[in-house]
């Protein structure tokens, strides 16, 4: 019987499997009261999963859990919840239309006489938000707060039903630096009024900056518990990699030549009808990889779909290599050398239920060696495709695997390859490295290097700072549908982009252009 | 890691094979259960189920005339079949078969009593002329769901009634012989479908549904058309992104589900009846058309199957009736029952795939 009251969770040998996969395999994880401590893993190594059997999401198949000392059967998200453990997830399940006040009682709402008692709702979201310094406006419908105080609204969500252990799911993947470095900061303030704090995450830097402790799990096995004060984020890297990994970009100075890609004053709206780009403009160079960075949701997927003839553009002017490419069709864009990969590759990017050979002709389908006169030739494709998988890396048996049942990095090498070679004059990389591992991520930017040093224009449109600061040579920030302003790669730094992404930059150079004027 | 990827990827493509075995169990058992069901429908009213089935049994394979008889019955819906898991490819549901039918009923029917023409210009003439009418008429059902965004079922179900009571309208009126009978004049013997033997019904309509089915296989995987239409089915938005035209795309679809459907009564005019009667209501073959496809989960080589399984039940319920006193209604009940279990494994299949999909986004998260 374990009694030791100064772990807050105690989880012993947890085993969870599902058919085919073990994704937990006794796994020990110890939270200390008070501390902030960080579950670090790749995707998919099994972070996740431990979380989800701790909040009774999933039912582990071994090992014991312990809250504060006792021995707990968690069987669903209430039971966590009377035990005081409350989650707050990547993807916020707030209603949008509901004041701030109203989402965070929303199940749980002081009633008078049969009635939600609403005086009673804002005084007490009011003291919480205060005690904690969060400082949300509880009156405010959610819809038009920011992603930050978003998800403030979750954590005190969580707080309000009493909750003294938080399990933070990627909290910072939506967040500007500046939003981060104020949750740090309520972060602190929590474990300082005793809450104990587990955040999952696979970004280092983060981990040194916030945890006390950190937990690496890899391929669903424990790999170690550490103080993050005595450990490197070199050292995290290879933890959660399983080799030494090369965290810096090696890469020779741009040698930018004639304009490719010019984007003049284009205005588009989004799928709701709003307007999403509102006169952004900006160039690319041959030989040069242009990043577009930016808080998601200011217009980066519209760009790309207005750029690649999946979205009308509304006003303004696409030119590619010069000639203005505004109306044309996808198929045409793609003629005149434009390769995509797009920001969603199940969505976009494959067609699931088609093997791989069918996969890496898509858009190139009709062309010849791989059809002439309307008839498909699938042996001159198969053979194009076993090279392009020996070429890329794909890890499959063979070209006739579905799609689907490719791992992400592996289906996002189909992408590439397919783009790839058509050898385009630009390529558009819209968050070309989402949700693959780190050995993907590393051969995906080779590649992208590789492109522009071969001459070509390379366009990255990515929601990682990291990223873009180290492989792009010149750095545009777009924030509410329009190109602040654009950095070249030395002058960059991630305190000044995570000022204009938040719109700070924008209304100061707005203000010193009418001054000029 | 990597190892372990392929190993997966390796089984995946091993389940290929057996999976296709598997993808036969499911329509074989629903048949079976049906049969089962069937008979005990039969208990209950006091009829012999085993002398039914067998009477089922020998009016399809006890003899020659028989066996022409069911192929007779399962031409139409090899059409209608393949008319709805084209559509279905493309992602869309064609419920239009039994306007299309009627409009390749009367097209043809025109074109063979209207023109004088050697044999080799006018049959090639009214089968294909009454093939792209119907094309024309599933068309423009796909033009409005392309470029306004109609539902393709509502206006494939609304021109089935315009097919209607246009039809209604030629035979009775423009297009009707002399005569008291509401029905068109005779086609020339230049437009007629030859018999196969020398005696029963049996025409060159079912070499003309073989090769259909054939050429719908071909169209689909080996053509650009094919690849564009799968592509389109499976995910519109991938293929817009590969440059594909989506509209185009079902447009086309439709043209060619209603060229198939089309064909259906094109062989029903100029195979059997050799004019066009009035028709009083739907026939139904659009309809059966639909359980056709899902039996033969849309692969054309299904299709053809499921259509004999429903032909052997179509032409065996009227003997049932008279001979082993069965109402034909327990037949339609076991048909019922066939589709209703091969619906279900649509929604077993579909709910897993949910499952996967939510265990796979959950786990994904991390």
């Amino acid at each position: 019987m374990h009694e030791d009251a100064n772990f807050a969770v105690e989880m012993i040998n947890i085993t969870k499997r599902f058919p085919g996969v073990t994704a937990n395999d006794k796994i020990n994880f110890q939270l200390k009261k008070g501390e902030i401590h960080a579950l670090l893993g790749e995707n998919g190594a099994g972070k996740s999963t431990l979380m989800k059997c701790l909040y009774g999401l999933y039912q582990h198949d071994e090992g014991q859990i312990f809250i504060n000392g006792k021995k707990v059967e968690i069987s669903s998200p209430n039971i966590a919840i009377k035990y005081g453990i409350g989650m707050v997830h990547q993807h916020f399940m707030l209603v949008p239309p509901f004041t701030v006040a109203e989402n965070i009682v929303l199940g749980s709402e002081p009633t008078k006489n049969f009635m939600i008692d609403r005086k009673k709702t804002v005084e007490e979201v009011n003291s919480l938000s205060k005690q904690y310094g969060l400082n949300v406006d509880s009156q405010s419908a959610v819809q038009d707060i920011s992603v930050g105080m978003q998800q403030r609204v979750e954590i005190l969500k969580a707080l309000y039903r009493g909750a003294n252990i938080l399990i933070l799911d990627e909290p910072t993947a939506v967040l500007t630096p500046q939003e981060v470095d104020e949750l740090i900061d309520i972060m602190k303030s929590l474990t300082d009024e005793g809450k104990s704090i587990i955040f999952i995450t696979h970004k280092l830097k983060e981990v040194k900056a916030i945890a006390d402790r950190v937990t690496v799990i890899r391929n669903g096995k424990l790999i170690d518990t550490v103080y993050t004060k005595d450990t490197t984020t070199n050292e995290l890297a290879k933890m959660m990699v399983g080799r030494e990994v090369i965290l810096e970009v090696d890469k020779d100075k741009a040698e930018p030549g004639e304009v490719i890609l010019e984007a003049a004053d284009l205005y588009a709206k989004n799928n709701r009808g709003l307007t999403a780009l509102n006169g952004c403009s900006f160039n690319v160079h041959k030989g040069e990889i242009l990043g577009i960075a930016g808080v998601e949701g200011n217009g980066q997927s519209e760009l790309t779909e207005v750029l690649t003839g999946l979205r009308k553009l509304e006003k303004g002017a696409v030119k590619l290599k010069g000639k203005n490419i505004s109306s044309f069709s996808t198929r045409d864009i793609i003629e005149n050398g434009v390769g995509h990969i797009p920001e969603d590759r199940q969505k976009r990017g494959l067609v699931l239920e088609f093997t791989i050979f069918e996969n890496l002709i898509l858009g190139n389908h009709y062309k010849f060696p791989y059809a002439k006169n309307g008839k498909m030739n699938y042996n001159k494709i198969k053979a194009s495709a076993r090279k392009l998988i020996k070429d890329f890396d794909i890890r499959t048996p063979s070209e006739n695997v579905m799609a689907k049942s490719l791992s992400g990095g592996n289906q996002q090498k189909v992408i590439l390859a397919r783009e790839f070679a058509r050898d385009p004059d630009l390529l558009l990389a819209a968050q070309p490295t989402r949700g693959v591992d780190v050995g993907a991520i590393e051969f995906i930017h080779s590649k992208l290097i590789e492109q522009r040093d071969a001459g070509k224009a390379v366009l990255l449109i990515s929601l990682e700072l990291d990223e873009i600061l180290s492989l792009c040579d010149r750095i545009a920030v777009i924030y509410e549908g329009e190109i602040v302003d654009i950095l070249e790669q030395e002058e960059a730094t991630e305190e000044k982009l995570g000022l204009m992404m938040a719109g700070a930059e924008n209304d100061k150079a707005k203000g010193d252009d009418t001054d000029g004027r | 890691m990597a190892d372990n990827d392929k190993i997966v990827a390796e089984k995946k493509e091993e389940n290929r094979y057996y999976k296709w075995l598997a993808s036969m169990i499911i329509p074989v058992l629903a048949v079976i259960t049906g049969l089962l069901v069937g008979a005990i429908f039969m208990l209950a009213i006091g009829r012999d189920p085993v002398q039914a089935y067998i009477v089922l049994f020998n009016s399809a394979f006890g003899s020659l005339n028989g066996f022409a008889e069911t192929l007779v019955n399962t031409t139409p819906l090899i059409f209608t079949g393949l008319a709805v898991a084209f559509a279905f490819r493309t992602g869309l549901f064609n419920i239009g078969g039994d306007g299309q039918f009627l409009i390749g009923y009367i097209a043809s029917t025109w074109l063979g009593f209207f023109f004088q023409l050697p044999l080799f210009i006018h049959l090639p003439l009214a089968l294909l002329g009454g093939m792209v009418a119907a094309g024309l008429w599933g068309g423009f059902a796909g033009l409005l769901k392309a470029k306004l965004g109609v539902h393709e079922v509502i206006t494939t179900i609304m021109m089935n009634y315009i097919a209607l009571y246009l039809v209604s309208y030629l035979t009775g009126g423009p297009l009707k012989a002399s005569g008291f009978m509401p029905a068109t004049p005779k086609i020339a013997d230049t437009a007629k479908l030859m018999r196969l033997l020398p005696f029963g019904r049996l025409n060159a309509g079912f070499i003309v549904a073989l090769v259909a089915a054939y050429i719908v296989y071909y169209i689909l995987w080996r053509t650009t058309l094919g690849y564009e239409i799968r592509a389109v089915g499976l995910n519109p938005n991938a293929a817009e992104y590969g440059g594909i035209k989506a509209a185009r795309n079902m447009i086309l679809a439709m043209f060619i589900s209603g060229c198939l459907a089309g064909l259906a009564g094109v062989t029903q005019s100029l195979g059997l009846e050799f004019r066009a009667y009035q028709p009083f209501g739907f026939i139904g073959y659009g309809f059966t058309g639909i359980a056709v496809a899902l039996l033969g989960k849309n692969h054309p080589a299904g299709v053809v199957l499921g259509a004999f399984l429903f032909g052997i039940l179509q032409r065996g319920s009227m003997l049932m009736q008279s001979i082993a006193g069965v109402p034909k209604e327990v037949i339609e009940i076991i048909q019922a029952i066939i589709i209703l279990f091969v619906a279900a494994e649509y929604l077993f299949t579909l709910l897993s795939n949910r499952i996967k999909k939510y265990r796979k986004e959950t786990s994904d998260v991390n």
